[in-house]
């Protein structure tokens, strides 16, 4: 039964399977739930009740025994067969259009949000990460960040979803269902977080080879705190010291062409923003924890832990190697 | 000949195996021995046969992929493949069950037993049946040839843009697939042409269409349907090949181009192809379970039209795979609700089959339980459909592993367990012995566990948010007890599939004797020998009836008499009785055409059209399309014996 609970619906049962959508903590995943488990329960009353009928129609009574081939049987002529079809299909089609009705009605309650979204979000989905980038009018208060979604809680955010390369599709189940990031188009999805807390997400849509290393968070935070994350994001990161120094000039000279760091002359777009990468919970989209000893290995061999991802092994020596580490581990 | 020879009258004769008569026809319609004899087959007969054995192959060679892969997906971050070998492995599985195993294996069925079931000495067009296969055989190893060269499919079978545009996926896998693809649609074309003539053309003398078998309506229906669906994929393939290719720009997004259109034309197809690749086999269900409930199936009429009503249905609902494409939501509730109606007329199948149970009295062969547990396989399949067709719910569901527990449920539970009883109940048939019943206890059961202990917690791993088509997972997801179990019971499941292959073998050499109709049958490919002569039936049988050969036990249900062993003697050279579409009224005898190596030449010639195609050596394509014309037209060369010439007319 172990592997079964995660299906209870829990906080704890939400950390023992972090995609799981039978739990919910948001608005959208909240309205949806409730369908979810009801077509769920249908559907498995619908295959106990088949069942149960197919046992006692076989065993109503004895069956023939197995004879000499092309023995000849009787042949019978029972009626009342048809009472079958108009009873269970005029049942079944009662169910479905209750269920389209259902279904119907939830759409039309999580289309799009009670009020209109304050923070709009775009997010675009590249091989094999995620960019996200909080829209502003005032373009001074734009910044870019990867993998890492903060949310305020208690109020809807608006996503403005973009296929950078090939279609990827953005879910964070505990929160809301799945919408595509398709290139030449621009799809909008919302979401709500009920409570404060980390919820996963995973791109779904196949999206070449490291299409399973390809996954988010989404962390939701009260709304003050959202606000001085948010304030901390648009500073550039302090000017280092020492090795770390060193290391910068090494960055810019090897590393910026794909990344950008705030303040710098690192300005590449190919790759994710590290201004705050030590902020960040992971690296590679979900595939390492982000310490010392996994961001040391990452920048080394990239193709280690991730192999075919776009970021190829970087031409530094071994002294150079850790002072861009040294360089890394500065941006907060 | 003359043309009076057409319009004769033909004498009326009581069947006799032993006579002159039946001696004459097999020197007429027997394939000539030896390689070449083999090659220039047009036999019905040995088409099916063929079909599903290159079929059963291909489901084979698909399972052994899928084991692999499920090696690797057996715990959290396993390093068995790398992710380039997984990803060809899973497309390829994909294309191999879907395309190669699933469809083809029902034209084997359908091709065997057609003009069985209707009283008929072959199908319409047999030189096509025979184009059919041979092209269906060249389309298998032009896709097997790449993957063994190391460029299999690798963007799934669905194949989305831009993926699979040359920018992201460089190698010549795709150029395979799209090619290979569209050659096989060539295939599955002509041979649903052939079918859709034979119903209208071919059927006894007295089979209105209110007295063909259900498998006669499952694959009419699946022809039409595949008539108006290939086009679209096809079509959508050679765009994507023209892209990659040609520089054109129909789905490159900087140039305009449009991801969704491939999505579109993909799903127009690929939706109707589903039930296309179900329907045959709910055909043989409903006609092979009463055999074994002893009465004749409960709701015929209703059966038949919810066929029709399903694959209707099936061309408004493609949209349910394209639900998260961000289409306005006002137009997607529109296809959600198609996408949850559809389940009506399967209810009438599922209710149909159990009222024939109930009302009926079971006789416990291998064959039924097949047939049997297929309902309860086809309930969950059908359920797990109807929650990804609510809109809502799909947003959660859709590639995730549910999706992917959905469509193993219905492709083995209402394709490959059908498939497996119907060779259980037609193997006497096709080879006059019965396969072991012991043994088919063994296999049934493995079966059944090793399917369910497999798939079945695929749902819930797709609950726990599980997605699709990745190459490994982290650990602390709650997936990895749920994959072993499910790796488990692939390889149970793959016992049970060798155990069948295994009765298969040793019950073709020394399997029980079975005589003409060992399960005392009603329809008319009972009436015959097992194996049946070259020319299907010594007369062509008269019908009156749904239940030929129950007649006498039906007591006054039964409107008219057929008679199975008598009828009309066609012996001018190889002869069939052509009759109107409705109540199979006879109204000309057709001259059938004789073996010929011009479809094998054609399938050649027309495969490596597609071989020069995929290495850009345009000289081998133009030099294997001039051939292909040539073929063509020595195919259709007229001759005598069909009385295309004007001397066959005036002589």
């Amino acid at each position: 039964m172990a592997v079964l609970s995660p299906l209870c619906g829990t906080r704890a049962s939400a950390a023992a399977a972090p995609l799981n959508y039978l739990t919910s903590f948001g608005r959208k995943a909240d309205a949806t739930l409730p369908l979810t488990w009801g077509v769920t329960a249908i559907s498995l009353a619908v295959i106990a009740i088949i069942t149960l009928l197919l046992c006692a129609a076989i065993w109503r009574r004895p069956g023939f025994s197995l004879t000499a081939p092309g023995e000849r049987r009787e042949v019978i002529l029972e009626s009342g067969g048809l009472n079958w079809l108009w009873i269970g299909v005029g049942l079944s089609s009662l169910v479905l259009l209750l269920s389209v009705v259902w279904t119907v009605a939830v759409l039309a309650d999580i289309s799009r949000p009670a009020v209109k979204p304050a923070v709009v979000i775009e997010v675009t989905g590249k091989q094999w990460w995620w960019q996200v980038r909080y829209l502003s009018d005032d373009p001074s208060q734009i910044f870019a960040t990867a993998n890492e979604i903060h949310i305020p809680t208690g109020q809807p955010i608006l996503f403005k979803l973009i296929g950078g390369d090939v279609i990827h599709s953005f879910w964070v189940p505990t929160l809301a269902g799945k919408t595509d990031t398709i290139p030449g188009q621009t799809n909008e999805t919302w979401l709500e977080a009920r409570v404060p807390g980390v919820y996963r997400g995973q791109c779904t849509e196949y999206c070449g080879l490291e299409h399973a290393h390809m996954s988010l968070v989404v962390i939701a935070q009260p709304p003050a705190e959202f606000a001085a994350w948010q304030a901390h994001q648009l500073q550039s990161p302090a000017m280092p010291s020492g090795q770390a120094l060193v290391g910068m000039t090494d960055f810019g000279m090897r590393c910026a062409g794909c990344h950008m760091v705030r303040g710098t002359e690192a300005a590449g777009t190919l790759g994710p923003d590290l201004s705050h990468l030590m902020q960040r919970t992971t690296l590679g989209a979900g595939t390492l924890s982000n310490d010392p000893q996994h961001l040391a290995q990452w920048v080394s061999d990239p193709q280690g832990a991730k192999p075919g991802n776009l970021m190829q092994k970087p031409e530094l020596s071994e002294t150079e190697l850790a002072a861009v580490d040294a360089y890394l581990r500065t941006l907060r | 000949m003359t043309a009076t020879d057409y319009e004769r009258a033909p004498s009326v004769t009581v069947e006799d195996p032993s006579s002159a008569l039946a001696e004459k026809l097999h020197g007429m319609w027997e394939t000539k021995p030896g390689f070449i004899g083999w090659l220039s087959s047009v036999d019905h007969k040995e088409i099916g046969i063929r079909y599903i054995i290159t079929a059963f192959a291909f489901l084979i060679i698909g399972g052994v992929e899928a084991l692999i892969f499920r090696v690797q997906l057996s715990w959290s971050n396993l390093h068995v493949l790398t992710p380039e070998q997984y990803d060809q492995l899973f497309s390829t599985h994909g294309m191999t069950m879907i395309f190669l195993y699933a469809g083809p294996v029902l034209s084997g069925f359908s091709n065997y037993l057609w003009p069985l079931l209707l009283g008929a000495r072959d199908m319409a067009l047999p030189r096509l049946n025979a184009l059919s296969y041979w092209i269906y055989l060249c389309a298998g190893i032009f896709l097997y040839a790449a993957f063994a060269a190391g460029f299999g499919p690798n963007d799934g079978w669905f194949n989305y843009v831009p993926y699979a545009a040359r920018a992201y996926d460089n190698g010549p896998n795709i150029d395979f697939y799209s090619l290979g693809m569209i050659l096989l649609g060539i295939s599955t074309t002509v041979g649903s042409i052939n079918f859709i003539v034979t119903f209208l053309r071919m059927r006894a003398p007295g089979m209105s269409i209110d007295r063909v078998p259900i498998l006669v309506w499952g694959t009419l229906t699946a022809s039409a349907a595949n008539i108006f669906a290939i086009p679209a994929v096809s079509l959508a393939l050679f765009l994507l090949w023209m892209d990659r290719n040609v520089g054109t720009h129909f789905f490159d997004v900087p140039a305009g181009g449009q991801p969704l259109l491939w999505q579109h034309l993909f799903w127009m197809f690929g939706h109707p192809w589903v039930y296309a690749i179900v329907l045959p086999a709910m055909g043989m269900v409903s006609d092979g379970l009463p055999v074994f409930c002893r009465r004749p199936l409960v709701g015929y009429t209703a059966v038949a039209l919810a066929t029709i009503a399903t694959m209707v249905l099936g061309f408004g609902v493609w949209v349910h795979h394209m639900f998260a494409t961000g289409l306005p939501n006002v137009s997607l509730s529109f296809f959600s609700a198609a996408s949850i109606i559809i389940a009506v007329p399967s209810a009438v199948g599922v209710f149909a089959w159990l009222a024939t149970i109930w009302h009926g009295r079971p006789v416990f062969t291998t064959a039924f339980m097949f047939f049997a547990s297929f309902i309860v396989l086809f309930t969950i399949g059908g359920v797990s459909g109807y929650m990804t067709g609510s809109l809502p719910v799909d947003w959660q569901l859709t590639d995730t592993y549910f999706v992917v527990a959905h469509l193993h449920y219905v492709l083995i539970g209402i394709n490959v367990f059908p498939v497996v009883g119907a060779v259980y109940f037609w193997f006497p048939k096709f080879t006059g012995r019965l396969l072991d019943e012991r043994l088919g206890r063994w296999n049934f059961w493995t079966m059944f566990i090793g399917f369910n202990l497999g798939f079945f917690p695929m749902h819930i791993s797709g609950l726990l948010g599980m997605p699709r088509r990745v190459y490994t997972y982290a650990d602390g997801m709650g997936w990895d007890w749920l994959n072993l179990i499910t790796t488990l019971g692939s390889f149970v499941f793959a016992v049970g599939v060798l155990l069948f292959i295994a009765n298969v073998v040793i019950s073709y050499r020394r399997g029980q004797v079975s005589g003409n109709n060992p399960w005392d049958a009603p329809t008319l490919e009972w009436a015959t020998t097992s194996p049946p002569p070259p020319y299907n039936f010594v007369v062509i049988p008269t019908v009156g009836s749904r239940h030929p050969l129950w007649e006498d036990r039906l007591g006054g249900k039964t409107e008219q008499q057929s008679y199975p062993h008598a009828g009309l003697v066609l012996d001018h050279g190889r002869e069939a009785v052509g009759t109107d579409p409705l109540d199979a009224t006879p109204d000309i005898i057709l001259k059938m055409p004789s073996d010929s190596l011009a479809p094998l030449a054609l399938a050649i010639a027309a495969t490596f059209v597609f071989v020069g195609l995929v290495a850009h050596w345009w000289w081998l394509a133009a030099l294997a399309a001039v051939a292909t014309g040539a073929t063509i037209i020595a195919w259709l060369w007229p001759e005598d014996a069909l009385g295309e010439t004007a001397e066959a007319h005036n002589g």
